[in-house]
């Protein structure tokens, strides 16, 4: 157990209560519907069209999150145009951070 | 002000070769901007072990005018010598890393402009 | 002689020395060689486990190089220390322990694949181990900087290790004209401490400062390295080097370079807490937070949009240092507004532990990348798909990365993430919700991974990764899941005297200065 500012963390207590829901999830489940089908059910429905292969539906990872990039275009657009990948501009941004920090700190030690 | 002028030569070498580094877009030309500033800095630490009319730190090998209860205050400090020395030595074995990579680059790549070396980027 | 005295001087020398004698060795037997290096490296980490209990049961260690006796920092004739002196306290021991335990794990996963010049391979790997430990043991400020170089030079040529393949060349390019440019602004810094003080000794000067009070060249010093270590650290928006970096070393070394770059963090938190903290401006906090909280975006972020399955874990251990930035910075805070109960303790606790786990996660994740791609020779996230049917230990190592890095408890990610979260929820709420923010983008992150390259229907059969790779990351998942389950284990008997040994700074001075 470890104390943390506003309480404690005990992975110990966390596992068990982890199976006691677990536990009682399942049984809930089992309870369950009487008329289920096995097998039928589970396929998906394609508008009445065949199901294609399983190899042709496999999401590609540049294609996942498409909607969370495409939200975000504009600060995407910002963030690769800042990574050019050139040398120069890599030292500039060292330069120019470590400038930064000396502003900070000389502006507001006169104040 | 005399006395200012090897700061002065380290700040202006510092500022040569930091402008090499971020507007040169040659690879060469970078690795000699590293070089100035290296440079930059050692002249900045032998300056500051200087002491005016100072001998070289050797107790064996001293002039005849100096006595030896003056022997502290005449001689240069030695120990930015040794940083210094040491410094170079490293300033070496990067430099020639560099260029080892550059060679490599120019192998790979065909060219030496920074900004067509750029197959890592976003 | 006692040979428990100059075991410091040891944990350096052995690496140093067995890392000229490989090539030599390799020349007679291949089998030999490794085996060779195998030894020093367990030499050197039960060394480092040996120097840490003496740490934690007796006092900080002070180790004189050269002198006929190595406990007295200060000569006779003397005021003030003037040879190379090693000092150990808590945070140094902490520091230690992990480099050494991460290289031992990364030279037994290295074994697995490195054939053709595999002499010069260890070699450079050892000198690199002999910087990163260099850096933490040494208290002096020349030292450092020797040990900075020694490590950035030896991981750069590691990093271009495969020049066949242009790419490598040019992310070592980049990678040693980004630190010896930094290391020059770390040199620059230490002549100007050595101008005003006359002194290299970290202790010493951190005394003298003490007496004197903050002057403008102490904060120019102080700003120079700060942002020199800031930036081998890996912190955004400095960062742009360290996806090249880790992204094209080859196998373990990627993992083993975190662990050169928590030696600068060291740097950073050893210039931060012991030299400069009394006379610190509130400022600097401040500016390590924000850096932290840049950090955490840009890294998680921009991971999400990678390809390259290897930049993607770099940029997703960029954010992971951001965290570790995060509870640091606030940890200085505290300290400087006198909360060190309340909250600069915890946070401390959070980031040191977030340290070690850290390098245990990306580590794994990391050797589980450069497993896959030394198996498929593809490192491209959209053509890779369905290993899961024909690699089914790594893909279960797998998912515990991914459960420990992205926070998930019971791993040990969660334990030290909560600690991070609650105590900087103090200083500001906005920092605790960027820091669970970036968790749960984290979680998104490495779930793309999982699902791209172990689900999906079989693409090509391949084999499972090589023994003595698996064995690696088996000791990295067992760590892992030791440290979830067992926080507590960890945190009193590792954690808690680095971050005494941070809080209480003034231990550090007296063992050398002698009062």
């Amino acid at each position: 157990m470890i104390k943390t500012v506003g309480g404690y963390w005990d992975p110990i207590i966390w596992i068990i209560a982890f199976i006691v829901i677990f536990i009682l999830a399942y049984m809930i489940r089992a309870i369950g519907k009487k008329e289920y089908r096995k097998g039928e059910q589970i396929k998906p429905f394609l508008s009445g069209m065949e199901e294609p292969s399983k190899e042709a539906v496999h999401i590609r990872a540049s294609n996942l999150y498409w909607g969370f990039v495409e939200a975000l275009k504009s600060y995407y657009e910002t963030m690769k145009k800042m990574h050019t990948g050139i040398i120069n501009d890599y030292v500039a941004w060292f330069v120019g951070i470590t400038a930064i920090i000396f502003i900070a700190v000389f502006i507001v030690g006169i104040i | 002000m005399i006395y200012n002028l090897p700061f002065i030569t380290v700040v202006l070498l510092i500022a040569i070769g930091m402008y090499a580094i971020i507007f040169k877009r040659n690879l060469i030309k970078i690795a000699i901007g590293i070089t100035i500033v290296e440079s930059g800095v050692n002249l900045f630490l032998i300056t500051l072990g200087y002491r005016e009319g100072g001998v070289a730190p050797i107790f064996t090998n001293l002039p005849p005018n100096i006595s030896p209860e003056q022997i502290p205050e005449k001689m240069v400090l030695p120990v930015p010598q040794a940083l210094t020395l040491t410094s170079i030595v490293i300033g070496v074995a990067v430099l020639a890393l560099i260029l080892a990579f550059v060679i490599n680059i120019y192998k790979n790549y065909g060219t030496l402009d920074a900004n067509k070396i750029r197959r890592l980027k976003e | 002689m006692n040979w428990m005295q100059h075991l410091p001087a040891f944990i350096i020398a052995i690496p140093l020395f067995a890392a000229f004698l490989t090539p030599l060795i390799d020349r007679i037997n291949k089998k030999a060689r490794n085996a060779f290096v195998l030894i020093a490296m367990a030499i050197t980490f039960i060394l480092t486990i040996i120097l840490f209990k003496e740490v934690l049961e007796k006092d900080i260690i002070t180790y004189v190089m050269g002198a006929a006796d190595p406990t007295q920092a200060i000569p006779k004739q003397a005021a003030v220390p003037i040879r190379i002196v090693l000092e150990i306290d808590g945070i140094n021991a902490f520091m230690a322990l992990i480099s050494a335990l991460i290289s031992l794990i990364g030279l037994i996963f290295s074994f697995a694949h490195i054939e053709e010049r595999g002499g010069r391979f260890y070699t450079l790997f050892l000198l690199m181990v002999v910087g990163m430990l260099g850096m933490e043991l040494t208290g002096d400020l020349f030292n450092l900087f020797v040990f900075l170089e020694i490590a950035s030079i030896a991981s750069a040529a590691l990093i271009a290790y495969e020049f066949r393949r242009g790419s490598t060349t040019e992310a070592a390019l980049k990678y040693i004209i980004i630190s010896s440019l930094s290391a020059l602004f770390v040199l620059f810094a230490i002549g100007l401490l050595y101008g005003e003080y006359d002194l290299l000794n970290m202790a010493a000067i951190a005394d003298a400062i003490r007496t004197t009070g903050l002057s403008n060249i102490d904060k120019i010093a102080l700003i120079l390295f700060f942002s020199a270590f800031a930036l081998k650290a890996g912190s955004a928006p400095m960062h742009m080097w360290l996806p090249d970096a880790y992204g094209e070393a080859p196998g373990a070394i990627s993992m083993v370079l975190i662990g050169v770059t928590q030696a600068s963090l060291y740097a950073l938190l050893r210039i931060c807490f012991t030299i400069y903290v009394d006379s610190m401006h509130v400022i600097f906090p401040a500016i390590i937070i924000i850096l932290g909280l840049i950090s955490i975006f840009i890294g998680v972020t921009m991971a999400l949009i990678q390809e390259d399955v290897k930049r993607l874990i770099a940029y997703a251990a960029v954010a992971e240092v951001g965290y570790i930035l995060l509870a640091i910075g606030v940890g200085l805070y505290g300290i400087l507004n006198n909360e060190v109960e309340t909250y600069a303790r915890k946070a401390l606790q959070g980031g040191l532990f977030h340290i070690f786990n850290d390098i245990l996660d990306i580590g794994l994740l990391f050797l589980v990348a450069s497993g896959i791609i030394y198996i498929t020779r593809e490192r491209n996230l959209n053509k890779l798909g369905g290993l899961a049917h024909s690699m089914k230990y790594t893909s279960i190592l797998f998912l515990v990365g991914l459960a420990a890095v992205a926070g998930l408890p019971p791993m040990n990610g969660f334990a030290s993430k909560i600690i991070i979260y609650e105590s900087v929820y103090k200083v500001s709420p906005i920092l605790s919700i960027v820091a669970i923010l970036g968790s749960v983008v984290m979680l998104a992150i490495f779930v793309k991974i999982f699902h791209s390259v172990f689900t999906g229907p079989k693409i090509t059969e391949y084999r499972e990764v090589p023994k003595l790779m698996l064995a690696s990351m088996l000791i990295l998942a067992g760590l892992i899941i030791f440290f979830g389950l067992f926080p507590d284990v960890i945190i009193n008997n590792v954690v808690n005297p680095a971050v005494n040994a941070l809080i209480e700074n003034t231990d550090y001075i007296s063992k050398v200065m002698g009062w």
